[in-house]
């Protein structure tokens, strides 16, 4: 599905990622773990087409995409689920779900998707009227999901979206996610909750400094107290 | 004060929501525009002249007052898409003073426009027949022609209204004004978004140009002294703020005329009186978001 050749971003002088390389495989949920500072936040923003000044090469079902900006990456099927989560403060939970659907045609059938997407996350069914940002922010993390998953894409990504988000509702979420690979979604996901990734992720690399410095299976590194030790601890 | 009715100064408080609604268009305008490109647009009072000039050109051709209703905004309203595309586009994300000074100096040359193809002589503009004479408001006689404006002001911000609350390009402006980023993850190709917000924000200057040319006449310089005042409007309503926009625009018309009736002297003073108030008191204006500039 994807396939990341030396990928180079940079935020004015600082080099960010060194020619990183990766690849999810369809229906594949991929792993990115690594410190703080590693450079996951900016692999995603750079997949999704949000950096500037980057090089290299990201295949999406084969076409390189790299030149490309970020509203025809969404419009291949590429969906982007950012660490802040970017509920657009001023309008309601429905209104948010609906540009999930803007740039798709089926924004006409809109009452109808979202009343779809309303079966899948209840809490947000109950709550289309409210202004979104009054949601907790657990609520607010499922509403930003659904909102990228509202339009169908064939890949995800996520960046943190455990973090900040009660217990409980961290359990629900990581069961969507194994539902979502379920129903062929394909899902990279960055994670500081490394166990409980692992444990429903494929693969898994491990970034650090800007380099991807060791890939594997996702039950291998559960195992791997060294591995965890020394990259993924805050 | 003592030949002062209260129908004197309610009719006064009239001419001047008259006069506000053309300030409400002009501030609505900048204030979209502002919004959503953090561009404040100094081109806008040109815009203004163009709209009664354009409105000038096609009574001369033989059109109508009406027909020019209809033209003017698509023609100014083209106009502005054409300077986003060609001029205003490349200076996105270089912060607030780039797209300003370029609006800046894009006003002069378009004046000077107006100056080389229509003459530096200001010209007369009729009231249009249908709307001349006065009718009783139940305070006194009024202009029609002013309550046309009113009217027409009002129709042009339900319209604008129903557009931002209604209908899908009006979601995305409403919601790319807060996160554009987000849009485009969204699948939102921005940049037409924001030609159309520009051209939507010329338009409506247009519109208000032509329809204060029958009030003051049309000249080449009939902007560069409203764009003030409505700069004011816009800082007093709140940059970026619609609501604010409308209020702040009345306000500063009522302001305007009553400073007529009582102090003329202080005509030109007032309402940038106001304004240091306003921004001693609520720097952001009534309806602005803080920091907006920072």
């Amino acid at each position: 599905m994807l396939r990341v050749h030396d990928l180079n971003a940079w935020y004015g002088p600082s080099h960010v990622l060194q020619g990183v390389g990766f690849e999810v495989g369809v229906g594949e949920i991929v792993c990115l773990i690594g410190r703080n500072g590693a450079g996951k936040t900016t692999t995603l923003k750079a997949v999704m087409g949000l950096i500037a000044r980057r090089g290299g090469r990201v295949l999406l079902a084969g076409e390189d995409i790299l030149a490309r900006p970020a509203h025809a990456r969404f419009a291949r099927g590429l969906a982007y689920v950012p660490e802040e989560r970017r509920i657009v403060p001023g309008l309601t939970v429905g209104e948010n779900l609906r540009l999930g659907l803007i740039a798709t045609r089926r924004f006409g059938d809109a009452g109808r998707e979202i009343a779809a997407m309303a079966t899948l996350f209840p809490r947000l069914g109950e709550r289309l009227d409210q202004i979104a940002v009054t949601l907790s922010g657990g609520e607010q993390q499922m509403l930003a999901i659904a909102r990228a998953m509202i339009a169908g894409p064939r890949m995800i990504m996520l960046d943190e979206p455990s973090e900040g988000i009660m217990p409980a509702l961290v359990d629900e979420m990581f069961a969507l996610f194994a539902r979502m690979k379920q129903s062929g979604t394909t899902i990279l996901l960055v994670e500081q909750n490394v166990e409980r990734a692992l444990e429903i992720a494929d693969r898994a690399y491990i970034l650090d400094q800007g380099v991807i410095v060791h890939e594997g299976r996702a039950r291998a590194l559960l195992q791997d107290a060294a591995i965890k030790e020394r990259y993924c601890s805050v | 004060m003592a030949g002062l009715s209260l129908d004197l100064l309610a009719l006064q408080i009239f001419t001047g929501l008259a006069l506000g609604a053309v300030y409400v268009l002009l501030a609505t305008g900048m204030s979209l525009i502002f919004g959503m490109l953090t561009v404040v647009n100094f081109a806008h009072g040109a815009f203004f002249a163009l709209g009664a000039y354009a409105g000038f050109l096609v009574l001369a051709l033989g059109g109508n007052f009406w027909l020019a209703l209809l033209a003017v905004p698509i023609v100014t309203g083209l106009l502005g898409m054409a300077v986003e595309w060609g001029l205003v586009r490349h200076l996105y994300g270089r912060g607030i003073d780039d797209p300003l000074l370029l609006t800046f100096g894009l006003s002069y040359v378009l004046v000077e426009l107006i100056r080389i193809f229509a003459g530096t002589q200001g010209l007369p503009f009729d009231t249009p027949d249908a709307l001349a004479g006065a009718v009783d408001i139940g305070i006194g006689y009024f202009p029609l022609y002013r309550l046309f404006v009113i009217a027409m002001t009002v129709t042009i911000l339900f319209l604008l209204w129903l557009f931002l609350e209604r209908t899908r390009i009006g979601l995305i402006i409403r919601a790319g004004a807060r996160d554009p980023e987000i849009m485009r993850v969204l699948g939102v190709d921005t940049g037409r978004v924001w030609r159309l917000v520009f051209g939507l924000g010329t338009a409506i200057a247009g519109l208000a140009g032509l329809l204060a040319a029958p009030l003051q006449g049309v000249s080449p310089e009939m902007g560069n002294a409203i764009l003030a005042d409505a700069f004011v409007v816009t800082v007093v309503g709140g940059m970026g703020s619609l609501a604010g926009a409308i209020i702040a625009g009345l306000l500063v018309g009522v302001i305007v005329s009553l400073t007529a009736l009582f102090a003329p002297e202080a005509g030109d003073v007032a309402i940038f009186a106001l304004m240091a108030v306003v921004l001693l008191i609520r720097p952001q204006g009534f309806f602005g978001r803080a920091g907006l500039m920072s």
